[in-house]
């Protein structure tokens, strides 16, 4: 017969009043765990939320972005040099200048070499009748940039490359409308074309232009060595400040105005701008919030645990206390037949610490289920195993037992201390 | 040899105090089977616990086989009671969730027996519980719950058997089956104590010592007649 023993077969025996002390201890540990998994939970939550509203701001910022440089690539910082006499609404509701400039405009700004300016277009552009086609087509002349740039082909506007004599380019659904071709022949107010390109689709009105030589345009609309507009691209300047740039020109081409496309790209960069300024505020918050949250829970889990743990010792050491007067009798027998009082002590504690034990793995488990819970993790899913460090895990298994064994001391150390002489006279 | 030598002991709660031995000197010869009657409260009790080593007088000693129980220490006086004196009480007092077996076994708790399981289920053989080792007390009847108890007091083969009413719950088979044990136990060189108040199971000791009010009366030796023996 051993302690352990004897302690097992108590316990088996009154199993009522080792559950109820068990669960009191499960219910500390339960706390405890819970509190630090909750608490640890929020915080993993916490980064999965931000995390989660970090790359949905990268996402549309990303799409915004592309967006932006979508339109930049279409317009680039670019700007549109006019006749000092155009009307601008007039040019924005036509979609084309109606003033005209001698040709050599271009030239002349080309030759003052202006370090701003850097792909030099000049056009003329007019809504023409098409009589073969019985409709109206806007109608572009080129002649390639001034002075001449090398690049990639496509990767530029179709305004930037210079048309042949003799030869057309057409842009998409203007192309489809006809039912034509690359290499296949147009008719233009009599003359054959070649269509030399049939550009992708823009989605401007691109789509629905005709691009023919320079010359051409001007013979066909009666405007000999005339252009209407000169466009600049990629103009190294700052976007917010046209003012320099029509300045730069006029000094060199008085009777102009600069018409800047800017406007509509820096209502894009604002809208940008304002929505990731948004994203931003909106991640603040929800970070305050959390932070609110998280500090609500610890300051609740600060009063919960000790009170959990204070209200476990006392009702294991009062059910303790009621452990030693049901088992007066028995004690006394035991040191009467030669049990030393260190003995009966141990069994106390030893039945302590099995509670804690026992109470303090099942409270663990519990606490780390319903802390993830409270936290809103799901159980199983990779970071779990951070929700309770090794550390906590190891004070509450090792915490429980001692929290047990302490609240069971004194009772103990008084079962240890009955006099057998007494209990032994009692009836 | 259990020999008492002039022990007396006074119970004090509060004011009151009372004496429940007075100058008691007697003589138990090894193997000698001695009843100890008198009236309820005269120290009986006292008396059985005082000579078991669990309730030290306030002067006088006890002394078992030239071993005085009171002037070793603590430790080797709860040893000696294990290994030397076995206790039957009236109530009983057994382990209420160990069953019938571990109950027999409860002193090994204190003294390691070699051989503990063959010699419990000897004795419980002897008391015809073999067939209920594994039944708990509650599970017996008062007549079993008392050979339990024998069999318990037993199974380190005491020098001396310390019965308090042994036999005061029981009917009267059943009280001869234990005092027929006692009997054999003192029959096979052990030495008893049996305090009664029952005349017939009185009747089963070699001699009687009657106490009253703390005194013994009759029996005994008065601690003057003992001087005299000593000196003469
Ligand atoms: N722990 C104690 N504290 C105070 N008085 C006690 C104590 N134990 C016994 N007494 C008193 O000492 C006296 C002797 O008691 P004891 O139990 O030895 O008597 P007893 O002869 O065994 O009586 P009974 O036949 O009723 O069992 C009684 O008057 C009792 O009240
Ligand atoms: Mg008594």
């Amino acid at each position: 017969m051993s302690v352990f023993r004897l302690s097992l077969r108590e316990i088996t025996h009154r199993k009522l009043s080792f559950m109820l002390g068990l669960l009191s201890i499960m219910i500390a540990v339960g706390v405890l765990v819970g509190a630090v998994t909750m608490l640890n939970g929020h915080d993993l939550r916490t980064e999965q939320v931000i995390a989660q509203k970090e790359a949905e701001t990268r996402e549309e910022m990303a799409r915004m972005e592309d967006d932006y440089r979508r339109i930049m690539k279409d317009m680039g910082y670019n700007v549109l040099i006019l006749h000092e006499n155009q009307d601008i609404d007039e040019l924005e509701q036509l979609g084309y200048p109606t003033h005209y400039m001698p040709e050599d405009y271009a030239q002349r700004l080309a030759d003052e070499k202006i370090s701003t300016l850097n792909h030099l277009l000049p056009l003329l552009q007019e809504r023409v009748n098409w009589p073969e086609r019985g409709s109206e087509v806007l109608l572009t002349g080129v002649r390639g940039q001034v002075p001449i740039f090398h690049g990639m082909k496509h990767e530029r506007p179709p305004i930037m490359d210079p048309v042949d004599p003799g030869e057309i380019k057409l842009g998409y659904d203007l192309a489809r409308s006809m039912e034509v071709g690359e290499d296949d022949t147009v008719t233009m107010r009599g003359t054959e074309l070649l269509v030399r390109e049939v550009y992708n689709r823009r989605g401007t009105q691109d789509d629905l232009t005709a691009w023919v030589s320079l010359a051409q345009a001007q013979e066909w609309m009666g405007r000999p060595e005339q252009i209407n507009g000169i466009l600049a691209l990629e103009c190294i300047c700052d976007p917010g400040d046209l003012g320099a740039i029509q300045q730069t020109v006029r000094a060199i081409l008085p009777d102009t105005q600069t018409y800047e496309f800017a406007s509509l790209i820096q209502a894009r960069g604002l809208a940008r701008q304002r929505a990731a300024e948004a994203h931003e505020t909106a991640i603040e918050q929800e970070m305050l919030y959390r932070a609110s949250l998280r500090e609500e829970r610890r300051a609740f889990a600060s009063i919960l645990v000790p009170v959990a743990a204070i209200g476990a010792a006392a009702w294991v050491m009062f059910l303790m206390m009621g452990n030693v007067r049901e088992r007066r009798s028995e004690i006394g027998i035991l040191r009467a037949i030669g049990v030393r009082a260190g003995m009966i002590q141990r069994a106390f504690l030893l039945k302590a610490v099995l509670m804690g034990l026992l109470g303090g793995i099942i409270g663990l488990m519990a606490g780390v289920f319903i802390g993830a819970w409270l936290s809103e993790i799901a159980p199983g899913i990779q970071g779990f195993g951070a929700l309770v460090e090794a550390r906590v895990m190891v004070a509450a298994l090792a915490g429980a037992p001692v929290l047990a064994a302490l609240a069971s001391w004194l009772p103990a150390s008084l079962a240890a201390r009955q006099d057998p002489a007494i209990v032994l006279q009692e009836e | 040899m259990v020999r008492v030598d002039d022990v007396s002991k006074t119970y004090r709660t509060g004011v009151e105090s009372v004496t429940a031995l007075d100058s008691v000197t007697l003589q138990i010869e090894t193997g000698g089977f001695v009843a100890v009657q008198g009236p309820s409260g005269c120290g009986k009790t006292t008396l059985l616990l005082t000579v078991g080593g669990l309730l030290k007088p306030d002067n006088g000693s006890v002394t078992i086989d030239g071993e005085s129980l009171y002037e070793m220490p603590i430790e080797r006086r709860t040893k000696f009671r294990a290994g030397s004196i076995g206790f039957v009480f009236q109530q009983f007092h057994l382990v209420p969730y160990l069953n019938v077996r571990d109950n027999v076994l409860a002193p090994t708790m204190a003294l390691p027996l070699d051989d503990a399981r063959e010699r419990a289920e000897e004795l419980l053989e002897e008391f015809n519980l073999l067939d209920r080792l594994k039944h708990t007390p509650a599970e017996l009847s008062t007549g079993e719950r008392q050979r339990v108890a024998l069999a318990r007091a037993m199974l380190h083969e005491p020098r001396v058997i310390l019965a308090d009413e042994p036999t005061g719950n029981l009917d009267e088979r059943n009280a001869e089956i234990v005092l027929g044990a006692l009997a054999e136990f003192a029959g096979a060189g052990g030495t008893v104590m049996l305090v009664t108040h029952d005349n017939a199971a009185a009747a089963w000791a070699e001699r009687i010592l009657r106490i009253d009010r703390g005194r013994l009366v009759e029996g005994g030796e008065t601690a003057a007649r003992h001087n005299a023996k000593a000196a003469g």
